[in-house]
């Protein structure tokens, strides 16, 4: 029972992106078992839409083009969806590593061969796969039933793309850059969870962004999060309600720099303070 | 001992945090092949010293040397010929000890076959059982099996038995013996002084951060140190005779009598009554100066 064959089968490297697609599958596998990011990072958006949906049923939120009233859930929809980007990469990474750190996995994975870069890879992968199936879900909810009507244009579309592949990439980057902040895993909740609310909050994600006061606005838009909602917005919301925006008008190009940016300043920053331990000097 | 043997070289290490020094100036080898237990009571600084070598801790001063490179600088191919059982493992578990062993075993050149190692380890019934659902024990063998998945050629096990019940530590045991004759070196740390005594060639005694004795296992401490004890009750009273010749002894004591002695019995001293002694807090009963009669109370 105890015997060991002896002999060695492959002797080849396995390369950096081949254990990072590994990550990967490891990684999306562990988050669906786990209850606790299920239900407050994965399913959160779909509850909250049909909370805003149900509450404000009876609320006109603008008129399209046509003159078809803009719904509730309609309005909140593309919310939902920055809600969504910032849940599943920056709560769900800052909190994810913080516990890893403290319970023991990265100190078990720092004594493997496992390179540094597979890891970030397995979990960037993992925010982009749940992120995106949560954004479905999100979408296909309003849809079916609160029947929300969708974009028909391709580029609306490609705006939805590129605004949650941008938003979602940079929130779980600055959610590992995060994760080095709470001292112990059993604190990472505490400290993780108001900074994502007071950013939902003033980002407008529950509140209409319109309805807050202009300061507020300019202070929410130095973060990506505004930005993730605005851009939803452009992609989803009627032309018509583009005048409620700062500047009235869409304004993706700003999405793209500022959110761009963050993504820069995010990797930047997890480069040079990611260590798999604190060591002790 | 020849440096090109050793795979594990520690000289003068000295790890201190602040004024205080943890590790304070100890210093031995293993060799290639070998099992070397380092023995000592907490806060000795085994842990700190076996966590330098596995590159988690930086030190202080001294030299430290593991597969011929400085675990402080330790590359991936270097990980790659080590395997680490750590202290102690509190993960969330998230993945069955199927999934958990294919992972870890990709992350090496030559792994070991996975169904190989959870039989080695004894957890085929529990296979596809989330590790967060196992016992203690369980998940501290999913641990050793992590960290031979690998097929390390210097293996670091820092109290590896601990909750494991009599049956599973057997079959540990008989697993070490199985890597020991595949030439694997082992490092073992544990607080089971008849482990070290089944598993190790030689052993190390660290108090106060410094080594304090090293050898072979039965030779730890000097041969007086291994005297055996008559033991007999007389007129009441336990007494004890630390003699190399019992026999001689027995056979006095018989004729002295006239009857056959009560209670008697020949004891050589474990592993860990000379640990004991060794690291100054032995009972009186086993103080190594005795070859005289001494009476102690029953």
């Amino acid at each position: 029972m105890t015997s060991l064959t002896a002999s060695a089968r492959r002797q080849q490297h396995p390369g950096a992106l081949a254990l990072g697609a590994a990550r990967i599958g490891y990684e999306v596998r562990a988050y669906f078992r786990q209850p606790d990011s299920v239900f407050f990072t994965f399913l959160f958006p779909v509850l909250l839409l049909t909370i805003f949906a149900t509450a404000f049923a009876e609320q006109e939120f603008g008129r399209d083009a046509d003159g078809e009233v803009v719904t509730a859930a309609a309005y909140y929809l593309p919310s939902m969806l920055a809600a969504g980007i910032l849940l599943s990469g920056l709560q769900n990474l800052a909190i994810d590593i913080a516990v890893e750190r403290g319970d023991g996995t990265l100190k078990r994975l720092a004594g493997t061969p496992l390179p540094v870069v597979s890891y970030f890879i397995g979990k960037l992968g993992q925010v982009l796969v749940t992120g995106a199936t949560q954004a479905v879900l999100v979408i296909g909810v309003a849809a079916i039933a609160f029947r929300v009507p969708l974009p028909t244009t391709p580029e609306a579309w490609l705006t939805v793309l590129w605004v949650f592949l941008l938003g979602v990439l940079t929130s779980a980057v600055l959610g590992i850059a995060l994760s080095r902040v709470p001292r112990s895993g059993k604190s990472a909740t505490a400290v993780v969870i108001p900074i994502v609310l007071v950013l939902q909050f003033v980002s407008g994600v529950y509140l209409q962004f319109s309805l807050l006061p202009e300061w507020l606005q300019s202070i929410a838009n130095v973060f990506p999060v505004a930005w993730a909602a605005h851009g939803m917005r452009a992609a989803l919301l009627p032309d018509t309600l583009a005048v409620l925006e700062q500047g009235e008008a869409w304004n993706l190009p700003g999405v793209a720099l500022v959110s761009g940016a963050w993504l820069v300043g995010g990797l930047v920053l997890c480069l040079l303070t990611f260590r798999w331990i604190r060591k002790d000097g | 001992m020849d440096n090109h043997q050793s795979v594990v070289r520690v000289h003068e290490l000295v790890k201190r945090y602040g004024e205080r020094a943890v590790v304070d100036g100890a210093s031995f080898e293993i060799a290639r092949g070998e099992t070397f237990a380092l023995l000592g009571p907490n806060g000795a600084g085994k842990s700190t010293t076996i966590e330098i070598l596995e590159g988690y801790r930086d030190r202080t001063s001294g030299v430290a040397e593991v597969l011929g490179t400085d675990p402080g600088k330790g590359s991936l191919d270097w990980k790659r010929r080590l395997g680490i059982v750590l202290q102690s493992s509190g993960e969330t578990g998230n993945a069955t000890v199927r999934e958990q062993l294919r992972h870890f075993a990709r992350f090496y050149p030559a792994p070991r076959d996975v169904d190989e190692v959870i039989a080695a380890v004894g957890l085929e019934a529990q296979a596809g059982q989330l590790i967060r659902k196992l016992s203690g024990g369980q998940r501290r063998r999913v641990d050793v099996a992590l960290g031979i998945i690998g097929r390390p050629e210097l293996l670091f096990l820092d109290e590896p038995t601990t909750g494991f019940d009599p049956e599973a530590r057997r079959r540990f045991w008989d697993l070490i013996r199985s890597l020991k004759a595949e030439g694997t070196s082992i490092l073992l740390t544990t607080h089971y002084l008849d482990e070290a005594a089944q598993l190790a060639d030689r052993a190390g005694v660290i108090a106060g951060g410094s080594i304090v004795a090293i050898g072979a296992v039965h030779e730890l401490g000097g041969a007086e140190a291994w005297t055996p004890a008559v033991r007999w009750r007389e007129e009441g009273r336990m007494h004890e005779h630390r003699t190399t010749t019992p026999g001689a002894v027995v056979a006095a004591l018989q004729s002295r009598l006239g009857v056959e002695p009560q209670g008697l019995e020949i004891v050589r001293p474990t592993l860990e009554d000379v640990y004991l002694q060794l690291i100054g807090a032995a009972e009186p009963t086993t103080a190594p100066d005795a070859a005289t009669d001494r009476e102690v109370r029953s």
